[in-house]
């Protein structure tokens, strides 16, 4: 296992001073819900326009400020590398905007995958909020897409994924290209639930000591520790974070929103939202639509473990059943390659390598 | 090696990067061109600096030192989409052959193993883009034994290997590539995804090809569709040595947009030949051996007395 054992950045807490075990501060914060958008993954994409009405609606009710709804790997996303929508993503995001009320709704875009051209198109459908999400490094092939947005009157959020790759002084760097090309918030994102939470709380710290713009934090549970890591976050002064219903996303999902509103209502965080409510939409709207729970079980823990995008592990699945591969040893030999989001394609090869390797040996 | 006599002579516009891997290229082969000329506009530039010491002729004086040599009959053009609009016009006008490296799609697409015949004599060729040129000859290899309805190519290259152009313009990379995979890979719908990967040491360029065949599962001849795979992989190892597939198609069905159908999915590597750009950065060096081998064909083709015919 050594092996697939993932080399990030093993901040450890300073003695003096554990921020990430402070506190939040009380400050005001905004929470995203991405079930329509995190969700698509352990959907496989197969929201329908009924379950997005459904769902929105709840949300909205609850006083969610913003919606997020696209395919799971964004505008544009719906393809044979990471899956077909069932339904067209604009016509999702037209049904979210008819019902979100006084909720923002917002889609995730990834260049390389999306294009200008669907970002107009989500606009017109009715997405206010744009997240132009790059790997953690390469923020530099995002300045069209923030260009364009700017242009158009609409609030852009980056999103830095997979940032458990790199330490904070890397990420504010990268964060700060985004800033200069009109980012009104850029988001630590830990895509592969791979940070403990002080590594999360040194990312945003140092976010929050060189930008201009807020600051935000997305978790993933294959740890166990998304909510624990968003709390972090906020003690270092995240004044965004994302959460799913019944942490419905890929991998282990991500930070219950439902979890999370009961949690920042006992720390004294102002967030408007109504924790029953939300309680009520977890249980009785989005329970009963998921095909699974998603949970730190044994492929989910890899893929923590190994640093891998959490994403990876439907495809994990459906490759690894098809070629007669365990799923584990897929997800670890991704993390061995260094594999990136968006990669779902070394899944199949490196399948293909493993399945040769064992016709060989046997 | 043939003497002057029967060799065309080139010229290389752009000191950058590529215009360097395409002199050491041209420098190390044996074929009908000869680099006469590298052409930038910076005349501190390393790659001019390194033309000097291999013995080839240079100009800061960027497209005019080209014009100026009436002799120079195909040129490279490794600069940037906007200079190259310019360039296209100048070239076409002194009746100079352009073989364009850059986004600015003046002339034709070309793809040397699928549609270099019909370009022999056009006057300006486009590369369309690197992951153009490593998945197109993949989708024209399957089909044109199971016409496809749809293609998708997924192209992953290091970070380090992606330059500012590329950084700035990565929409461009997507609408271009697929509109390759389209006019000449022949699908009815292409659609293409990058990544760049930052991984240390640099990974070498890979791709994916997932085809859908118009034919039902059923019918699907895959022995045949393999065949044509491999056929098309040894034309392209003529001159992109580092070309492979990683394995045999995989054949699946699987249901998209509501029904089953047959999907071809083909893993494949890109190696350079590390003439001057390092073996990782396949996606570059994919660029510069198709220029020259579109420009070697064209070569004999002038040599041959069949201009303008």
């Amino acid at each position: 296992m050594s092996a697939g054992r993932a080399d990030h950045g093993r901040g450890e807490p300073t003695p003096d001073q554990p921020a990430w075990l402070a506190a939040p501060s009380g400050q005001p914060v905004r929470v995203t819900d991405t079930t329509l958008r995190d969700g698509s993954h352990a959907m496989a994409h197969q929201f329908t326009a009924e379950q997005v009405r459904q769902v929105v609606a709840a949300l909205s009710a609850a006083g969610v400020p913003v919606i997020e709804v696209s395919h799971g790997d964004g505008l544009g996303g719906s393809s044979l590398q990471y899956g077909h929508s069932l339904v067209d993503e604009m016509r999702l995001i037209a049904t979210a905007r008819e019902h979100a009320g006084a909720s923002k709704v917002a889609s995730l875009m990834i260049p390389g995958i999306g294009t200008r051209r669907e970002l107009r198109e989500a606009i017109e459908a009715g997405m206010q909020v744009v997240r132009i999400a790059t790997l953690c490094t390469e923020a530099d092939i995002s300045e069209q897409h923030f260009g364009m947005a700017r242009e158009l009157g609409l609030e852009a959020v980056g999103f830095l994924m997979m940032a458990h790759m790199r330490d904070g002084d890397v990420l504010a760097e990268q964060a700060l290209l985004m800033q200069s090309y009109g980012a009104n918030a850029v988001y630590v994102v830990d895509s592969a639930g791979a940070m403990l939470p002080w590594q999360a709380a040194e990312r945003v710290a140092a976010l929050k000591a060189a930008l201009d713009v807020e600051v935000g934090f997305h978790g993933h549970n294959n740890l166990g520790l998304a909510i624990g890591n968003t709390l972090a976050a906020l003690a270092a002064g995240a004044d965004q974070v994302d959460g799913t219903l019944r942490g419905f996303g890929a991998g282990a999902g991500n930070a219950a929103t439902e979890v999370l509103a009961a949690v920042l209502d006992r720390a004294g965080m102002q967030t408007g939202l109504d924790v029953f409510a939300l309680l009520d939409a977890a249980e009785f709207v989005v329970a009963p639509l998921m095909p699974f729970q998603p949970l730190p079980d044994r492929d989910g823990v890899t893929i923590g473990y190994a640093g891998v995008y959490s994403t990876f592990l439907l495809h994990a699945r459906r490759i690894g059943k098809q070629l007669g591969v365990d799923p584990q040893e897929i997800l670890i030999e991704l993390g061995r390659r260094k594999a990136v989001a968006g990669q779902e394609d070394w899944a199949l090869d490196v399948a293909l390598e493993l399945a040769a390797a064992k016709a060989v040996s046997s | 090696m043939s003497d002057a006599r029967s060799r065309v002579k080139v010229a290389i516009l752009g000191s950058g990067n590529i215009g360097t891997d395409l002199l050491y290229k041209l420098l190390r082969r044996e074929g009908p061109l000869m680099p006469a000329l590298m052409a930038g506009i910076d005349p501190a530039s390393e790659g001019l600096a390194r033309a000097r010491e291999l013995g080839v002729e240079t100009s800061a004086d960027g497209i005019d030192a080209v014009l100026e040599d009436p002799e120079l009959r195909i040129v490279f053009d490794a600069t940037s989409a906007k200079a190259h609009v310019r360039h296209a016009q100048l070239l076409a006008a002194a009746g100079r052959m352009a073989i364009d490296l850059t986004p600015a799609a003046r002339g034709p697409y070309v793809v040397p193993p699928v549609n270099l015949d019909e370009h022999v004599s056009e006057p300006n060729v486009n590369l369309i883009t690197c992951g153009g040129q490593a998945t197109i000859p993949v989708a024209y290899a399957i089909h044109r034994v199971a016409p496809l309805d749809y293609v998708e190519m997924v192209s992953t290259v290091s970070s380090v290997s992606a330059g500012p152009g590329t950084r700035q313009n990565i929409d461009e990379f997507t609408f271009t590539t697929a509109q390759g995979l389209e006019s000449i890979g022949g699908a009815k719908r292409g659609k293409a995804i990058i990544v760049l990967n930052p991984a240390d040491p640099p990974i070498i360029m890979t791709n994916t090809v997932f085809a859908v065949p118009r034919a039902a599962p059923d019918e699907l001849d895959e022995p045949a569709v393999t065949r044509s795979l491999r056929e098309m992989e040894a034309s392209v190892q003529r001159y992109v040595p580092g070309y492979r597939l990683k394995s045999d198609p995989v054949f699946e069905r699987r249901l998209v947009e509501g029904r089953e159908r047959a999907v071809v999915s083909v893993p494949l590597e890109v190696a350079g030949a590390g003439d001057y750009l390092p073996r990782y950065a396949g996606n570059l060096d994919i660029m510069t051996a198709s220029a020259v081998r579109v420009a070697e064909v064209k070569a004999h083709h002038l040599m041959n007395g069949q201009v303008g015919a």
